[in-house]
């Protein structure tokens, strides 16, 4: 298989080094592989890492410590205590915080050398390709697929190579799109997954580790692409499994065919993402107006008005030992077999982590010929911010 | 043949990693997995029977779309892999 060899990425580095870089970065410069003439190219170069969270974290804490001239963040977010379990470069002093500003001081800390620009936005149609035009490589550092399909379109339109990573759970991906003789993300995979169907971090969870992992082999490719060395995964998939701690590796080919990246490209400027996705807002607490709710508070009282109310739990195992209500515990997917197990005389409230899973239960329900049930709106973290605070939330 | 089966799939594969399978090309191996575990079928495949998009197949490391799709043969001691898209980095 021949590796395909694109030049690099950086063509003059016109900066120098002071004596104190010379001293910091004196086990690169003893490399032949790097060399002054690679960390004066690494110097040089401008690299936008999209995401200062998971992916981000390790990232942008190697980036920096290599000595990348210039590193662009794009974060809208602020440090919360469910991030610090993964997102090594926030602390717990950052919780509260912009992710930006803590992302700043920790490269700052790690190497003054470094310039930082702060980019506090959503990614969207209208900014992307003027964002990505003052830089050399872009790395999707990303958690949706609306995002992605548009970092990729707009790596493609800008002529950016865009180093890509995902992870779920404990799996992750990385490769290297839209150089020019290379894939670009939709010749592997031109059409999003239905909405709701891959779930997100929050709710699917996530090794903390592995975002580790992943952002290294991301960064690496980045090293790579300034310095011109080694082989790059440009048209290869890396399959990480955290768990077997085993490594694959899958041919990636260029589509002629791709809208985007193909001979004959249909998509020259960039699209509506969301609606590509087929979705019109975050997969957040999903209510819609043919599902039956009650709000936690009405909920309570009419648990204390001694209603006989049947409290329906379809999370996970794991999830009821964390905290519950009580509640019957069918988890989510293995309702539809034990559905017998509920009475349908009776009240049912169904409820789970944050609204989302027990819609889908109601909606099963009343298909199934239930007259009497009702979505927890909000789940048990509306319920732990409206009724009960000693509940704890996850 | 042994199938790996994508963490986000595994759930409906009794939790397994990998599926053995018989089958002679492509089509035959998956039926031979959806056989084993029904639930898998919505996952891999639309109302009208055809492989949904996002989810890529390879046979060893090449993926069948460049090779003869569903018929792409297969022999004992090939690896197949289904991959689907993933989108988490934060």
């Amino acid at each position: 298989m021949a590796t395909i060899v694109e030049k690099p990425v950086v063509a003059n580095a016109t900066p120098t080094l002071n004596k104190d870089e010379i001293l910091r970065y004196s086990r690169h410069l003893i490399m032949p592989e790097v060399g002054m003439e690679g960390q004066l190219k690494l110097k040089a170069a401008k690299v936008l890492c999209i995401g200062a969270g998971g992916l981000g974290s390790p990232l942008i804490l190697y980036l920096a410590a290599a000595g990348v001239g210039t590193l662009g963040i794009v974060d809208f977010d602020v440090v919360d205590f469910t991030n610090l379990q993964r997102q090594i470069i926030h602390s717990t002093a950052d919780v509260g915080r912009k992710k930006l500003d803590s992302a700043e001081q920790t490269i700052n800390e790690i190497n003054p050398f470094v310039e930082v620009k702060k980019f506090e936005t959503l990614l969207n149609s209208e900014n992307a390709l003027q964002l990505f035009r003052d830089f050399d490589v872009i790395v999707d550092g990303t958690d949706n697929f609306p995002t992605r399909y548009l970092v990729n379109d707009a790596c493609v339109l800008s002529g950016k190579p865009n180093v890509y990573g995902s992870i779920f759970r404990f799996e992750g991906q990385a490769s290297v799109f839209a150089t020019k003789e290379g894939p670009c993300y939709r010749c592997l995979y031109p059409e999003p997954p239905p909405p709701g169907l891959v779930p997100s971090c929050a709710e699917g969870g996530v090794l903390g580790i592995l975002p580790g992992l992943v952002g290294v082999i991301q960064a690496t490719e980045v090293v790579k692409l300034i310095l011109g060395s080694g082989d790059s995964l440009i048209g290869r998939l890396l399959l990480v499994d955290a768990l077997g701690m085993k490594f694959r590796e899958l041919k990636l080919r260029k589509n002629p065919e791709c809208p985007v990246c193909g001979t004959h490209p249909t998509v020259t400027k960039l699209i509506d993402y969301q609606q590509f996705c087929g979705i019109r807002g975050e997969e957040q607490k999903v209510t819609t107006e043919a599902i039956p709710q009650i709000q936690p508070e009405e909920l309570k009282r009419r648990l204390d008005a001694g209603e006989d109310i049947f409290i329906l739990d379809v999370r996970e195992p794991h999830e009821y030992q964390i905290c519950n209500l009580g509640g019957y515990l069918i988890p989510i997917n293995d309702l539809p077999k034990r559905v017998n197990e509920l009475d349908s005389s009776r009240q049912i409230v169904a409820h789970c982590k944050m609204g989302g899973r027990s819609a889908k239960a109601v909606e099963f329900l009343k298909q199934a010929g239930f007259k009497n049930v009702l979505n927890l709106a909000g789940g048990i973290n509306a319920w732990s911010d409206k009724v009960d605070p000693k509940v704890p939330k996850y | 043949m042994k199938i790996h089966i994508p963490t986000p799939l595994r759930q409906y594969a009794g939790k397994n990693s990998t599926v053995d399978v018989k089958g002679g090309t492509v089509a035959e191996a998956l039926a031979n997995l959806t056989a084993q575990y029904d639930d898998l079928r919505r996952h891999l495949y639309t109302d009208d029977g055809k492989l949904r998009a996002f989810v890529n197949v390879y046979v060893n490391d090449e993926d069948i779309r460049y090779l003869q799709k569903e018929n792409t043969p297969t022999k004992e001691g090939d690896s197949i892999s289904i991959v689907p898209s993933i989108a988490g980095g934060f």
